[in-house]
């Protein structure tokens, strides 16, 4: 009876104790305590977040957590934003919406990056969830305004509706129109990525007027600025707003309606859009200017002066979205305007002209860094740096969390010394000790990765491209960066040494991206055949990679750990490298004598002497290196 | 999606002038002259010395890089070709005529220019406009689709608005003109 007491509450106490932890670690911990805690945890989650689709099959997911309310997935590599992988590479999400259609009728939250998403899908959705709440499609594509027409008539509780950055088939703004006149719970409407001219702008309105809790509104290219006043005007309460088109004939009537409408939203906090922008209407916005943490002014091709105009009414703030238009001596005054800056992006307004169009370099940025102290996150674009600079920047702003430098023409070296930049990014991963997000540019050696491989020790996510000698460079960050969950590659001469002498370390990641490097097609079907929870793809658009030798680099490498096994769902240019078939490799075609075949043909040696875990751990301790 | 400027199109262009010959090989040549003059990265400024001699086609762009995602990409690349080359044709209707012109809106700075092109191009002549009667004095009358779909009196909005909104362009006569509430 003791005994009894002492090991156990009543389960509904755990579960009430178990509510309060959200974060998806702890309760991965909490289920791993004992049995009994396994199953109370299992029972009781309410939301998942899946990294990568293809890690888990959804009935698995359905058959441990029998009671999820929310579900986050991710699809395609991150790479997938530049146009590195091909169409129909994958991603779909019907299968997961037709799993817990079923299984998870009180399924209230949907959130997707990068997958494809059907008519169909948005259908089904709307007719299967009666208390959908949010939907959430980041980066998608494959859907059209009929498919979300299906959600605004069915889903009568919707509170969010964000489709942010992706691609939509759009066919007019009539969609918006299928929204009931009785449904007023819109909370969160975010369509700035609809590309139509067409808006149904009296169905915007009175969507608007009746929804008394939208916090949240970005508009599309189509809405016009005569539009905007009428439109802030139902909603005052609006704490995120992006504006349709912001350019026009300047016209007094039309620009003092404007500049009372945005008065009277005293809880405006973030504004984006402005495409277009006429700066002679900017001045509209200042009533709110003082309030403000987050500006998109990505989209806005106007001249620096303009910029820094504008941003000097803006104290507070936090987060900056601009064009390389604002120039060294815009980000100088943003340096001396903005004090709380915390995030900084700068996009260049012409990234495949040859010659610089404006005058943006690291100065700008280093002069951010000396005065904005709590600067954690950058991304940079430009068109020179120096080693100078960057130890300037290390040192400045040790609470760089996230740092993203794109130098744009590849290989670019520190142009005072002519050196590589390895120095510049170690002092970056030295002293910025909780760096979590790295992107590197420039001329580097291998040093800059025995660096990283040596400081980024909270390192998760590390994106090379053109950068590096040999193997040794991908050695050091897959042997040191303990953090490491993504890492992608394109360009580099890191070939099959590296890869193997590390896999188990694949398992610990989510993923391992590799274009246009040295990985031969044997070290990749090695690797599929030996580590059964990695699916190995390779990417190849050219045809199949066993019409050639098998020391052929392979165009295309998708590594990931996952416990479903390989996917069923690959198009014709993608090859998993399954475990089952039997490793031959074949040496016709081989250069005699070559680097690779003696290597390979020592691992099928070997193979037959040692586990293979320890052949590798020989591997990375030879004087190969 | 790629981006290799050297698409060759040119070679199967109908055009005067001897094979081999072309403005466009002209014009880049003395580009890449002009760059190397201009501040340039000291690595690449190495590699372009080199290139001077040889006078090569321009550097094809390498897919995916810079990394940027397309829907920047095309935000930017619309303004510029808007700047350099497309108009804004929109075809006109006058009822009675045979068939439609085009009109590129583009080129006209404000509504009496574009109205006098209309008038030369049907051989007609607008009434005089106000904006409480609209158009007075003749039976025909201009008008225009917008992108919501509805005709529109032309001249009733900015200019700057109207270009931006005008699908096509209809010439109206007789009674029907008269449903716009105007005056004949």
């Amino acid at each position: 009876m003791q005994k009894k007491v002492a090991c156990s509450f009543p389960d509904e106490v755990l579960e009430h104790v178990f509510s309060f932890i959200q974060s998806d670690k702890d309760r991965n911990a909490v289920s791993m305590v004992c049995k009994s805690w396994y199953e109370i945890e299992r029972w009781c989650r309410r939301k998942i977040f899946i990294g990568n689709c293809y890690a888990v099959s959804p009935r698995m997911v359905i058959r441990r957590f029998p009671k999820v309310r929310s579900i986050e997935l991710k699809g395609k590599p991150h790479f997938a934003d530049f146009n590195l992988v091909p169409d129909g590479w994958g991603g779909y999400v019907l299968p997961w919406i037709a799993e817990m259609a079923g299984a998870y009728p009180w399924l209230e939250e949907i959130r997707l990056k990068r997958m494809v998403v059907t008519d169909e899908c948005l259908e089904l959705i709307a007719k299967s969830f009666k208390n959908f709440k949010v939907l959430v499609l980041f980066s998608c594509e494959g859907f059209s305004t009929d498919g979300l027409a299906a959600i605004a008539a069915s889903c009568m509780n919707l509170r969010e509706l964000d489709l942010r950055d992706s691609d939509v088939d759009d066919l007019g703004g009539h969609w918006l129109s299928h929204f009931p006149e009785t449904y007023t719970s819109l909370v969160s409407l975010n369509s700035s990525c609809l590309g139509s001219d067409e808006v149904s702008l009296s169905a915007l309105e009175r969507l608007v007027g009746r929804c008394t809790n939208l916090r949240t509104l970005r508009l599309n290219r189509a809405v016009p600025l005569d539009k905007i006043a009428n439109i802030l005007g139902r909603a005052p309460q609006l704490v995120d707003f992006g504006t349709g088109t912001y350019g026009a004939d300047l016209q007094s009537d039309v620009f003092s309606s404007l500049a009372g409408a945005f008065s009277s939203c005293k809880e405006l906090r973030s504004l984006s859009g402005f495409w277009d922008v006429v700066p002679a209407y900017l001045p509209a916005i200042y009533p709110v200017c003082s309030r403000l943490t987050s500006l998109n002014l990505s989209y806005v091709t106007i001249q620096s002066p303009d910029l820094v105009k504008l941003l000097r009414h803006c104290p507070s703030l936090q987060r900056l979205l601009v064009l390389d238009y604002i120039e060294d001596s815009g980000l100088e005054a943003l340096s001396s305007s903005c004090k709380e800056l915390q995030e900084l992006r700068v996009f260049p307004s012409d990234p495949f002209g040859e010659e610089p169009n404006v005058s943006l370099t690291e100065q700008g940025l280093v002069s951010v860094c000396l005065a904005c102290p709590k600067l954690q996150s950058v991304l940079y674009f430009c068109r020179r740096m120096s080693n100078v600079a960057l130890v300037t920047i290390a040192q400045n702003c040790p609470n760089l969390t996230r740092f993203r430098l794109c130098i744009i023409e590849p290989r670019t070296a520190d142009f005072l010394t002519l050196e590589p930049l390895d120095v510049g990014f170690g002092a970056i991963v030295e002293h910025c000790k909780d760096l979590r997000r790295l992107s590197l540019s420039g001329l580097l050696t291998d040093r800059v990765f025995e660096y990283i491989g040596r400081y980024a020790k909270k390192l998760e996510m590390l994106s090379v491209a053109f950068a590096g000698e040999s193997d040794l460079g991908l050695h050091h960050v897959l042997s040191g960066c303990e953090s490491l969950r993504k890492l992608e590659i394109r360009d580099c001469p890191f070939g099959d040494k590296a890869l193997l002498a590390n896999a188990a370390k694949l398992e610990t990641m989510r993923s391992l991206w590799m274009s246009s490097c040295a990985v031969s097609f044997g070290a990749c079907k090695l690797l599929g055949q030996k580590m059964p929870r990695l699916n190995v793809e390779v990417i190849d658009e050219s045809g199949p990679p066993d019409s050639r030798p098998d020391s052929c680099p392979v165009d295309k490498l998708y590594i990931y750990r996952s416990v479903a096994g390989p996917r069923f769902d690959m198009p014709p240019f993608v090859w998993t490298m399954e475990e089952d078939s039997a490793l031959q490799l074949n040496t016709i075609g081989n250069p005699i004598g070559s680097e690779w075949e003696h290597n390979m043909k020592g691992i099928q040696g070997l193979r037959a002497q040692m586990p293979f875990v320890l052949y590798l751990a020989e591997l990375s301790n030879t004087s190969q290196w | 999606m790629t981006f290799e400027k050297d698409i060759n199109i040119d070679a199967t262009e109908l055009r005067l002038g001897l094979p081999g010959t072309s403005e466009e090989s002209e014009r880049q040549a003395s580009t890449t002259l002009r760059i190397s003059n201009k501040r340039a990265l000291p690595s690449v400024a190495a590699e372009k010395q080199c290139d001077q001699e040889t006078a090569p086609p321009t550097k094809a762009q390498v897919v995916g890089w810079p990394p940027i995602r397309s829907y920047r990409k095309n935000n930017l690349q619309t303004k510029k070709t808007e700047v350099e080359t497309s108009g804004m044709y929109v075809k006109v209707s006058m009822d009675g005529a045979p068939y439609l012109r085009k009109v590129d809106l583009k080129i006209y700075k404000g509504y009496p220019e574009v109205l006098k092109a209309l008038e030369d191009m049907f051989k007609f002549k607008v009434g005089k406009y106000s904006k409480r009667e609209g158009y007075n004095g003749s039976e025909f009358v201009p008008t225009y689709e917008d992108k919501d779909g509805d005709w529109m009196l032309v001249g009733d909005v900015p200019w700057e608005m109207f270009v931006n909104s005008c699908k096509r362009l209809r010439i109206m006569k007789g009674s029907e003109a008269r449903g716009l509430g105007c005056v004949v």
